[in-house]
């Protein structure tokens, strides 16, 4: 299942984030390409594909793209998310640093195909030396002509807020706003950055969109499933052997990812949980990895596949401890707009260490599991439904342990 | 324009109207928080959720534009559940403090939790703690731990008085309201954050700890001090007058009026009342001899004042008239200088500094009815008037409500012109260094204390109506005029203000056809 590599094949040179490296593999031919392409070819070459978005909605990008209103005469903005906040999730960082130049000919076509003539990088605040290369990237493809000839762009750096890499919170912190979510409708493809029609696309489904062009939507469908196209980068920490980035397919399973890529569970321990998704994903049990990876696959068992950060468990990981510190996280980023989440993210976290530390309550599971429930679905993004996923699942699958937890 | 079902019931609303605006047209009620018709939708509350068909989970209202054959119902069992959770919500680190808490009784958190929340309370960790009592400014204080985080108040320093002090610090349940640094909650429309802050956060430092306000009552009225006459309750307290130590308007709000004042008042009107209940009210008509003054009976003073009135020839009396007086009050003068043949009239005093105006409500003439004083009639070069005073020509020189030494006319002609008139009467509210060298001075009804209509820059007559009962004996201007003119031996004047409302209306073409019953409670406008 180790498909061969697109977006990480040039990690090995040690100058790989050079225009020189990057050129010398290939780069920009695919530019070349599309700038022979009506925009509306582009796009629907990209929904050809399958490609859907990396960064954790796995929304189609071709549809998301031809939502930008058609007849509009102002500008339309095209914003990357590399803000890469959800905690198990290390890859955007890799693709800034070793492969900037993928993503900005990636901006160029997209931004081709949405006919936006401005582009903004939101780089998370503690990336420096991803901002540093992809900084010095975009200086490099400035004075080779690639930028300023119709795309500029713009980098940002975020200030440090998980919420700030929320499309709509990450647009108001690009306005220079709190980085509040919006309340949708209006969609960012309708009504976002500034005011205009703008697409928020993550950093490595933008990679991809060069390959695409230069070989075929075709080509990198039959790389997936039949719902979604082409390999993406997993992130795999925790208790494995060798825990890091590993591009595949999208059809691999997690028992294979975590076995054969990651070397299996560390040391001689058993493997207990996976989280497949990022922090916010819902948590499976051993007994549930043989499922493929892939949007549509995690959907159907329960959980999602989010960013691909795969956070992996084993025997010796207290369960109720691991939600305790989600919780701790959620609690603390939750930006405190909309009440369910600003309220109750502190409570559950309340709860959750009151257990952990033995002062729980006999109520206490049952009214997490019912909080839970009753917030989900109710705020005005979805970071509420992302804290949502493990409250519920940790408890559901294992319940016993968090009894065991509380005193009679 | 789109039509919709909301609970079985049809209405068509205008295109861009929001759920919670077309319920409450078929007479539903969405409960809400955060949306306020007049600021932009923050969709933050979450508890306007209402359902509608087709659509697979409950949704927010306020976000929710009515359109062409939606199915909306507000009261189905998990829109009811959303609610109650919402409510938890809500309160879970709220310190239910409403022993101690100013707004209780008229608090959305109180109401709402009656009508929509009453869940059993699970809630047994420590809650967040907040500052309590904090000054925001002259007029308001924060209690960040009443604070639902609604924010209502900060969109309101963005949106409507662009001054933006307020802001909403850190984040999760540590979020809270505050003023951003070095600023202070002062500009000119400030309390009106206390109005839309559904709880007990933002409270007015004046009204604070006065009465509960279960105690109040309110009364429709106009506010008098502009030319814009923002429509306003006077919020009154009869019942505990030992609580604010005997002073009965406790305080006023603002009253809902498309075209005049949409939801707000600015603070100089909402503050502006506080002479009502003051030490210089004059309370009973009185006469000066030199240093000596002696309360008089009504009779006496009306007698004398048309005996004065009488002995002097038509143009040897002047009329300073007042642009705070009523229209009703207006015509009253009007039909005494015709009934004498009196000329020398005029209501216009310049302000010794120009009034503060701004492009939202504030009007530099702090009069409430210029325009109608100007269409009654009683336009008039006061400078001249005065100047006929101070050269002799002026036996009776009568003041309503003016104190001319506050003006920019020169004092020393100020005195001069009170010094040459042979019989000065004075008519007002409230002592002044112009009362004080009156002869006769009729004390006059304050607006909360009586009826009448003023006329806003808009040409708009709008009715102001009594909230309390005058203070000592004075009276409404119109029936101090219609005593006068009883006892100068005119045919029988009107009882009421509206009769003189309705004198006025059939003499005066600019309000033909008005009646009090037309004007209501938006007021009409005149016709020019
Ligand atoms: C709380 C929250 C945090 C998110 N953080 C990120 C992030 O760090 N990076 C990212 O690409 N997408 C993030 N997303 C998803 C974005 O909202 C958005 O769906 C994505 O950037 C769209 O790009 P894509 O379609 O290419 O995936 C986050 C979503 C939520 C609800
Ligand atoms: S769900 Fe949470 S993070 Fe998202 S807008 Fe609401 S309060 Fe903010
Ligand atoms: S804000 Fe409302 S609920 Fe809270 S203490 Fe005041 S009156 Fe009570
Ligand atoms: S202080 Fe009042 S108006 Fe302002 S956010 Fe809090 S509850 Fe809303």
């Amino acid at each position: 299942m180790t498909a061969e590599k697109l977006l990480t094949r040039n990690f090995g040179r040690a100058d790989s984030h050079t225009l020189r490296a990057y050129l010398e593999s290939g780069g920009y031919t695919a530019w070349q390409k599309a700038q022979a392409l009506e925009p509306a070819a582009i796009t629907e070459e990209v929904k050809q594909s399958n490609l859907r978005g990396l960064g954790g909605a796995g929304f189609p990008t071709g549809t998301k793209w031809s939502f930008i209103p058609k007849h509009h005469t102002g500008p339309v903005y095209l914003v990357i998310n590399a803000d890469e906040g959800e905690p198990g999730t290390f890859k955007d960082r890799y693709l800034l640093e070793r492969e900037p130049h993928a993503l900005i000919e990636g901006m160029l076509i997209a931004a081709r195909a949405i006919r936006a003539a401005k582009g903004f990088v939101y780089i998370r605040g503690e990336y420096v030396e991803p901002w540093r290369r992809f900084s010095a990237a975009v200086k490099e493809a400035y004075d080779a002509g690639y930028l300023g000839r119709g795309l500029d762009v713009v980098v940002h750096r975020g200030a440090g807020a998980y919420i700030c890499g929320e499309e709509t919170g990450l647009i108001s912190s690009l306005e220079g706003k709190k980085g509040w979510p919006k309340v949708k409708p209006p969609f960012p493809a309708i009504k976002g950055a500034f005011g205009m029609p703008t697409i928020v696309n993550n950093v490595e489904t933008i990679c991809h969109v060069p390959h695409i062009i230069n070989r075929g939507a075709a080509w990198f469908a039959s790389l997936g499933t039949k719902t979604q196209g082409g390999t993406r980068i997993f992130s795999v920490s925790g208790r494995v052997r060798k825990p890091g980035i590993y591009e595949a397919s999208v059809a691999i399973t997690l028992r294979a990812l975590i076995y054969e890529l990651a070397g299996g569970v560390a040391g001689n321990g058993r493997l207990k949980a996976v989280v497949p998704g990022g922090s916010s994903a819902a948590i499976l049990r051993a007994d549930e990895i043989d499922v493929t990876a892939d949007v549509d696959g995690l959907r159907n068992a329960g959980t999602m596949a989010g960013s691909a950060g795969v956070i992996v468990m084993d025997e010796t990981v207290s369960i109720p401890e691991a939600l305790m510190v989600v919780a701790r996280f959620y609690a603390h980023e939750s930006c405190g707009q909309c009440t369910p989440c600003r309220e109750s993210t502190g409570w559950i976290y309340q709860m959750t260490k009151r257990i952990v530390e033995g002062r729980g309550r006999k109520d206490d599971l049952d009214t997490i599991l019912d909080v839970a429930r009753r917030g989900a679905g109710t705020t005005i993004c979805a970071f509420y439904d992302g804290a949502v996923g493990p409250y519920i699942s940790y408890i559901e699958k294992f319940r016993a342990e968090f009894e065991a937890l509380i005193p009679n | 324009m789109p039509r919709l079902t909301i609970n079985g019931g049809e209405v068509e609303v205008p295109p861009g109207t929001n759920l919670i605006e077309a319920a409450r047209k078929v007479g539903v009620e969405i409960p809400h928080y955060c949306y306020h018709p007049g600021l932009s939708v923050a969709g933050q509350c979450r508890l306007c959720m209402v359902d509608i068909e087709k659509t697979p989970r409950p949704t927010i209202a306020c976000n929710t534009q009515a359109a062409e054959g939606m199915v909306v119902w507000t009261e189905t069992d998990r829109v009811k559940e959303t609610r109650r959770s919402v409510m938890e919500f809500h309160l879970i680190n709220h310190p239910l403090d409403c022993p101690v808490c100013d707004q209780a009784g008229e608090c959305w958190l109180q109401i709402y939790y009656m009508k929509h929340g009453l869940y059993e309370p699970r809630m047994m960790d420590e809650k967040v703690h907040k500052p309590k009592a904090v000054p925001l400014g002259p007029h308001v204080i924060l209690d960040a731990e009443r604070c639902i985080l609604c924010s209502r108040c900060v969109r309101f320093c963005d949106e409507i008085t662009g001054t933006g002090e307020l802001g909403i610090f850190h984040r999760g349940d540590h979020s809270e309201i505050g003023l951003f640094p070095g600023r202070e909650l002062a500009n000119k429309y400030s309390g009106n954050v206390v109005d839309i802050c559904p709880v007990g956060a933002l409270t007015d430092r004046d009204f604070r700890f006065q009465v509960r306000v279960w105690y109040l009552d309110a009364t429709k009225s106009v506010c008098p001090g502009c030319a814009r006459g923002c429509n306003i309750d006077v919020h009154v307290n009869r019942r505990r007058p030992h609580h604010a130590e005997g002073r009965r308007v406790a305080r006023l709000k603002p009253r809902v009026n498309a075209d005049v004042n949409t939801w707000w008042i600015c603070d100089a009107g909402r503050y502006g009342f506080t002479f009502v209940d003051d030490k210089t009210r004059l309370v009973t008509p009185s006469r000066r001899d030199g240093e000596a003054v002696t309360d008089v009976a009504w009779d006496q003073a009306v007698s004398a004042v048309a005996a004065a009135l009488e002995r002097a020839a038509p143009g040897e009396v002047a009329v300073v008239a007042s642009a705070k007086m009523a229209n009703e009050d207006l015509w009253a003068l009007r039909r005494l200088l015709v009934h004498r043949g009196i000329r020398r009239v005029g209501f216009r005093i310049p302000p010794r500094v120009p009034g503060d105006e701004d492009a939202f409500l504030i009007k530099a003439d702090k009069n409430p009815n210029s325009l109608g004083a100007e269409l009654i009639g009683l336009e008039g070069n006061v400078r001249d008037l005065l100047a006929a005073a101070r050269a002799r020509q002026v036996k009776v020189l009568w003041i309503f409500g003016h104190d001319l030494f506050e003006s920019a006319l020169p004092e020393a002609d100020v005195a001069a012109a009170l010094r040459g008139a042979e019989t000065v009467i004075f008519t007002g509210t409230s002592a002044n260094a112009t009362s004080e060298r009156a002869r006769w001075v009729l004390p006059a009804a304050a607006w909360v204390e009586r009826e009448g209509t003023y006329t806003n820059f808009q040409g708009r007559v709008q009715r102001f109506r009594r909230a309390v009962e005058p203070l000592g004996q004075a009276l409404a201007e119109w029936d101090i005029l219609g005593r006068v003119l009883q006892a100068l031996g005119a045919e029988a004047t009107p009882p009421r203000a509206e009769r003189w409302f309705r004198e006025l209306a059939a003499a005066v073409p600019a309000f033909a056809g008005l009646t009090y019953q037309a004007i209501g409670d938006a007021g009409v406008m005149v016709t020019r």
